[in-house]
């Protein structure tokens, strides 16, 4: 049997057979049936993921009607900023320039103004300087302009900041320090994003992205949570999109609750309803991707997760597929087949995809 | 990979209706279809034709909402954003913050 070009999550290409893709494909979707409790795809569906899996040209796209709105996380520190930015291109322009680059050479829907530090505690000093980027850019960009940012509560603790590491607790068996350090966490980053979202919609840009949130944990998912609620209050303007770190939320404290759902462990679907109920207006599902199999494989996972997000959505869902995530292999330059095969897909495939 | 998304699914953003349907998403919560159709009754064009650059050409010159083209005259930036509020029937927040600093309301 003639064997097809499938790249690996590590970003390699093997070479497999269509029976074999077809097989990737309905372990995937076990694999998230068993994981995230959801129903499989349909029959249909599998095979029409894996006929696009199957395909030889380097590129893929969808028909003309089926297109859908293009969001970004780390918006335009893609082209200016270096290693420290996430394999960025370094580009020596200004950030407006960045966003222009975005709307008239990109043909993208919407832009993401960032700090190179992308996360909300180092911007504290430096709120003025952002806002008045935004100011500048805002006059000179059509599109919606984003502002983007990590709750990454991580960085609030011990040597970064001020409190103790709770998984430092954890491993010396003090579970009550533990969820001390990590309650004391989720007030003070709550505290700085309402300060600097709300700094940057009175600057006026369109949304808020909270990028990765949850990547520190069950801890770091409220806090962004209670910050948007709070932000929605204070500032009616203000427009969401809630990016998530994973398609699982890590328990670290184990306890902590939003409108008394308790949020370790939670899925995709059960992700989209706290969300909801806090006033995200955007939700950006994550599955990562898991290097040691198929791209056919991660898609068909990602897939299953996500269709009931979709299907009972009452926001739009922006689903994310980027390095790592949404069945685009881990590497800092993804290549265009995994990227456009990952895009069809999710598109032809998920009811009522509203954007990537 | 942001170009790559673009030609493989995405709208067009001013090249095509691509930041209109994206605002109503944003400001209205608008999944995918009522977002397109919505926009596509404001523009006085099919939802098929929000895609298409030729078309989308001559409505966005036409109603002044920016384009990829720069030329002499032709409205950009937060100008293109005073009458894509209007068309829309939408507040975008930039364009009230230029308002209120600018003298234009009383906000």
């Amino acid at each position: 049997m003639a064997k097809i070009p499938v790249r690996m999550g590590d970003g390699y290409l093997v070479e497999m057979t269509e029976s074999e893709i077809m097989k990737d494909v309905e372990d995937g979707v076990q694999d998230a049936v068993t994981k995230a409790k959801v129903p499989p795809l349909t029959e249909d569906e599998m095979k029409h993921l894996c006929e696009i899996y199957s395909r030889r040209e380097k590129f893929v796209g969808i028909e003309p009607g089926k297109e859908v709105v293009i969001s970004h996380d780390e918006g335009t520190a893609k082209l200016t900023a270096g290693p420290s930015g996430g394999a960025g291109a370094a580009l020596d322009i200004g950030r407006t320039t960045a966003l222009l680059i975005y709307e008239r050479l990109f043909a993208s829907d919407t832009a993401e103004l960032a700090h190179l530090d992308y996360s909300f505690k180092p911007l504290k000093p430096i709120l003025g300087d952002e806002q008045v980027a935004a100011e500048e850019a805002l006059l000179a960009v059509t599109i919606p302009v984003f502002y983007g940012c990590m709750p990454n509560l991580g960085l609030y603790t011990a040597p970064d900041g001020p409190f103790n590491n709770p998984i430092d607790f954890i491993t010396e068996g003090k579970l009550q320090e533990a969820r001390a350090a990590a309650e004391q966490m989720v007030e003070a980053g709550y505290k700085d994003m309402v300060y600097i979202a709300g700094g940057m919609t009175e600057a006026g840009v369109d949304c808020i992205n909270f990028d990765t949130v949850g990547a520190a944990g069950d801890y770091d998912f409220v806090a962004a949570l209670r910050a948007v609620e709070t932000l929605k209050q204070k500032y009616p303007q203000a427009r969401v999109e809630m990016g998530m770190a994973g398609e699982f939320v890590l328990g670290i404290h184990g306890g902590l609750t939003y409108a008394g759902e308790r949020v370790a462990g939670m899925y995709p679907l059960r992700q989209l309803k706290v969300m909801e109920k806090a006033g995200v207006d955007i939700f950006g599902p994550v599955v990562r991707i898991v290097t040691r199999k198929s791209c056919a494989w991660n898609q068909a996972r990602n897939l299953t997760m996500l269709k009931p997000v979709c299907q009972e959505a009452t926001i739009p869902i922006h689903v994310e597929i980027a390095m790592g995530v949404g069945a685009v292999p881990l590497c800092t330059v993804p290549p265009v087949d995994a990227v456009s095969r990952a895009t069809k897909s999710a598109i032809e495939i998920l009811p009522s995809m509203d954007g990537i | 990979m942001a170009i790559t998304h673009a030609i493989a699914g995405g709208m067009g953003g001013i090249r095509a209706a691509g930041d209109l349907v994206a605002r109503m998403q944003l400001s209205r919560h608008m999944r995918i279809n009522q977002a397109k159709e919505y926009v596509a009754n404001k523009l006085h064009v099919s939802v098929k034709d929000l895609c298409d650059p030729v078309i989308m050409g001559q409505v966005r010159d036409e109603l002044k909402l920016g384009l990829i083209e720069q030329k002499p005259g032709r409205t950009r930036g937060m100008e293109a954003k005073f009458h894509i509020a209007e068309v829309l029937g939408i507040e975008i927040n930039s364009v009230n913050k230029f308002k209120a600093k600018a003298g234009l309301s009383a906000i």
